[in-house]
């Protein structure tokens, strides 16, 4: 097989009858484009999983008391009775865990770098693959067992006389020891973390290879497209934080399993070590999340206003300077573990310092519209919507910076409200502005603007609903990771529940508008855009040849 | 002076963000239904912090309804209808230079009274009475109090530890579940305390707080930190555990008493007798500062 394929290669010009078809196609693909579209599905499973794990929590807190997950547990993991009110509880953290490291790993990172920097990165800087298709593959296959071992570990022994692991994403020893989880979950969750982040840093050597070695002539640094700049930024990030990770949950591993004690405390290891570790990693890990929607939503956006990107160097040199500074400040996230004054000092000025480059991307993205000619279709609306939400994310962000207020909102709904308005109103909205940009082009046909622009709609209500009201909570001085709550944070649950249904309701529409997209077939133009659409992807037919660039185009 | 400047930035800060009208303001020492901003101060640091909040509240606002407020007029103004010829401006210096350095104007507006109130909460001030307090693997909090005297052991005579008051129970008494504990941790008033918190050494973090005195620290298996607080008004104050600690999370609340020196006397010596249950809460009764008025919904 491998010697037909490379065969096949060889005289792919305009040739398609050797192109693989049938299971072999992706299974074995190593052609960007296919294995762009295989990330985009497994991201919108991903996303549809951990989507429905999270109606589930927001379903629980709809009022005080605990109301479907001891029953849940008792069908799931056929606990007795009594046995379900303690595994009930457990198994919400259960959920919050799986949701997290759902969203994060297996449906936005997929999305944007699996799926889009797949797919665009060669197109934009006119190359006729990946540097390394067949890593490529792999990079994508790997995640298939990443999270089965996550759902995995979700059924198998956690702490004792209970299921999966409760560990919240963040996984802190020494709940995530064999203190707290002495079960094998924790052990499934860190191996689909190493795994999944195996796949990420093959795919980050992928790109930057591709990007620093395969652009078109004429394709300088400083006349690639600002999401090229994004992904590479991002794949940067991804290459300098996972092994982080990896390292942190290796010594997890070993002290779970192998008699050693990095953050055994009675064995003179420490706890707040393990947090560190995570942050190095995990604030990187934030902006790998977001950069590549600054990407996206600068191509929309100049699209759209027909009119290049404002302060072109800017925007780079900002999602450069957002890269770097995002690994200084970790420990942000850990006001409250007793660092000394200083040290927290230093974190609070080196975090607010994100804010500048920040608000220099919203502001171009203002003024590249200004002036412009501004089409509103739907992935513009998206964009428009991404820059106002985000700006909100931001602006809560500036306020958790201060050591002094977090005392008050660390650990509260404030954060969760916070990262939710950068994360599920941000990186998602640029990930939906994504998806109808570039459907046509990725699948030939076009999409229903109606549905579009009615998913949208939906989804602003519903997601603004879920997470406006969590500020308040915050404020009041409600804690995450709660099953159940005092009676006096119930109005604004209720409300965040009500919120959490209608942007269930906007899924519902969005696949509605996938599938009848391939029902109608109805045939997308090269360029559906118009005039403002200049990046190369744009030049090719919708969608592209199996193989594009055999003659590389020249940029001048 | 202080107060003053409390309400007029809470008040300003409600109504930029437009919910003046039907703003309930929190009692103090618990959450109130449909509440919107932070719980009531009742020690310097958490006043410095709602002050402080209600400053950072203001700025953001004002920046979002800017950033707002240019979406709509360029969507407005430059659509494809109202502007069909697109300008091929790309650069201005000077807007490029306004927009890094005003918001870097705006952070030093933020940082130098950020910095006043992180200071404030961590130098620590010579404490009047030291609290030990311990997380446990069992979810809840044991107090200890070496400063009202030590056994021959050099243990504390006073060592609780509070529990979570059961749904029934908590509802019998009309105090509110998930808040209310078995026993208070009882504190004097307009005294600073300083507590030593920790975790069991085989347990695993929990992280204690209470909103209303502005104050959230880990306990941390070993590890032992420090925090401080001065109440400067008698009564009942709760907290949750703040940091995900296993299936009880949401079931280890704390409560505080701040009681004035006499009672908080007159609890220590009770507490020396080693009192049975039953009485221990009958002299409670005797010494629970006056109820706290709570909106109802």
């Amino acid at each position: 097989m491998a010697m037909a394929y490379a065969a096949n290669e060889e005289h792919s010009h305009d040739d398609h009858s050797h192109d693989p078809t049938g299971w072999r196609r992706y299974v074995y693909s190593t052609n960007h484009k296919d294995i762009g579209t295989m990330y985009l599905w497994f991201a919108i499973f991903a996303g549809c999983l951990g989507g429905i794990l999270s109606v589930m929590m927001r379903l629980e807190l709809a009022q005080p008391g605990i109301q479907y997950f001891s029953g849940l547990a008792q069908i799931v993991y056929g606990a007795s009775a009594d046995a379900a009110v303690d595994q009930g509880r457990h198994m919400y953290n259960v959920f919050v865990t799986a949701h997290g490291l759902i969203m994060v790993f297996f449906m936005i990172m997929p999305a944007m770098i699996g799926g889009f920097g797949n797919w665009f990165v060669p197109l934009m800087i006119g190359a006729p693959d990946m540097a390394f298709p067949r890593m490529n593959n792999i990079s994508f296959w790997l995640l298939i067992p990443a999270i089965s071992l996550l759902v995995i570990s979700m059924f198998v022994g956690g702490p004792a006389g209970m299921h999966g692991a409760g560990t919240g994403w963040t996984i802190y020893a020494p709940l995530s020891s064999f203190t707290g989880h002495p079960g094998p979950a924790v052990d499934f969750a860190i191996l689909s973390l190493h795994i999944a982040g195996a796949s990420s840093i093959l795919g980050a050597i992928n790109f930057i290879t591709t990007i620093f070695n395969m652009r078109a002539p004429g394709m300088t640094l400083h006349k690639m497209p600002l999401f090229v700049w994004s992904v590479l930024v991002t794949v940067f990030l991804l290459l300098l934080s996972m092994p982080v990770l990896a390292g942190a949950i290796t010594m997890l591993l070993t002290d779970r399993n192998f008699g050693t004690s990095f953050f055994v405390a009675a064995k003179g290891g420490d706890p707040v070590l393990f947090q560190h570790l995570f942050w190095f990693f995990g604030h990187p890990e934030v902006y790998i999340l977001i950069l590549p929607g600054f990407g996206i939503v600068s191509q929309i956006v100049s699209t759209f206003s027909k009119k290049p990107v404002f302060g072109y160097l800017g925007m780079a040199y900002a999602m450069v300077a957002i890269g770097v500074v995002g690994f200084v400040v970790w420990a942000h996230h850990m006001y409250t573990v007793g660092l000394d004054v200083d040290t927290q000092a230093y974190f609070v000025a080196a975090t607010m310092i994100i804010a500048v480059p920040t608000g220099v991307k919203i502001f171009s993205w203002i003024a590249t519209m200004w002036g412009g000619s501004i089409e509103f279709r739907a992935p513009m609306i998206w964009a428009v919507g991404f820059i106002f939400l985000f700006t909100v994310g931001g602006v809560t962000g500036v306020v958790l910076s201060n050591a002094g207020v977090d005392r008050s909102l660390q650990d509260t709904y404030y954060v969760v409200a916070h990262f939710h308005y950068t994360m599920s109103l941000g990186a998602t909205f640029a990930i939906f502005a994504g998806w109808y940009y570039w459907f046509p082009k990725i699948f030939g046909y076009m999409y229903n603007e109606t549905i579009a622009k009615l998913h949208f709609w939906v989804t602003f209500i519903g997601v603004n609903l879920v997470f406006f009201p969590q500020h308040f909570l915050g404020l009041a001085g409600m804690p995450r990771r709660y099953i159940d709550y005092p009676a006096a944070f119930a109005g604004w649950n209720q409300v965040s529940t009500i919120g959490s249904l209608i942007s269930a309701g906007g899924v519902v529409i969005f696949l509605i508008g996938v599938v009848m997209a391939f029902v109608k077939k109805e045939k997308a133009p090269n360029n559906p855009w118009g005039v403002g659409a200049t990046t190369l992807e744009w030049t090719l037919t919708s969608p592209p040849p199996f193989h594009q660039f055999s003659t590389l185009p020249v940029i001048k | 002076m202080k107060s003053t400047y409390t309400n007029i930035g809470g008040r300003l800060a409600a109504l930029a963000a437009g919910f003046a009208p039907v703003s309930v303001f929190a009692e103090a020492g618990q959450p109130t239904p449909w509440q919107l901003g932070l719980q009531d101060p009742v020690t310097p640091v958490m006043e410095n912090i709602v002050w402080f909040h209600s400053w950072l509240m203001i700025v953001i606002t004002v920046i979002t309804l800017f950033v707002a407020a240019l979406l709509v007029y360029v969507m407005v103004r430059f659509r494809a209808k109202a502007n069909p010829i697109p300008s091929t401006t790309t650069h201005h210096t000077g807007i490029e230079v306004a927009w890094t350095v005003i918001p870097i104007l705006i952070l030093v507006a933020i940082v130098i009274p950020s910095f006043r109130l992180l200071y404030l909460q961590r130098d620590i001030p010579a404490a009047d009475m030291t609290i030990k307090i311990q997380g446990n693997p069992s979810w809840n909090w044991t107090y200890d109090y070496p400063d009202l005297g030590l056994n021959d052991d050099k243990t504390s005579k006073v060592v609780f530890t509070a529990y979570l008051k059961p749904e029934k129970d908590a509802v019998a008494d009309k105090v509110p579940y998930l808040l209310a504990t078995d026993l208070p941790m009882v504190v004097p008033v307009n005294k600073t305390v300083k507590i030593l918190v920790t975790s069991d050494p085989d347990g695993i973090i929990h992280s204690w707080t209470v909103p209303s005195f502005g104050l959230k620290i880990d306990a941390i298996p070993g590890r032992i930190n420090e925090d401080w607080f001065k109440v400067t008004k008698a009564g009942i104050y709760y907290g949750q555990c703040s940091e995900l600690c296993g299936k009880d999370h949401a079931f280890m609340p704390i409560e505080v008493w701040a009681v004035d020196d006499a009672t908080m006397a007159k609890w220590g010596d009770f507490m020396k007798t080693g009192p049975k249950p039953d009485a221990l809460q009958q002299f409670l009764k005797t010494i629970k500062p006056a109820a706290q008025t709570v909106a109802s919904n």
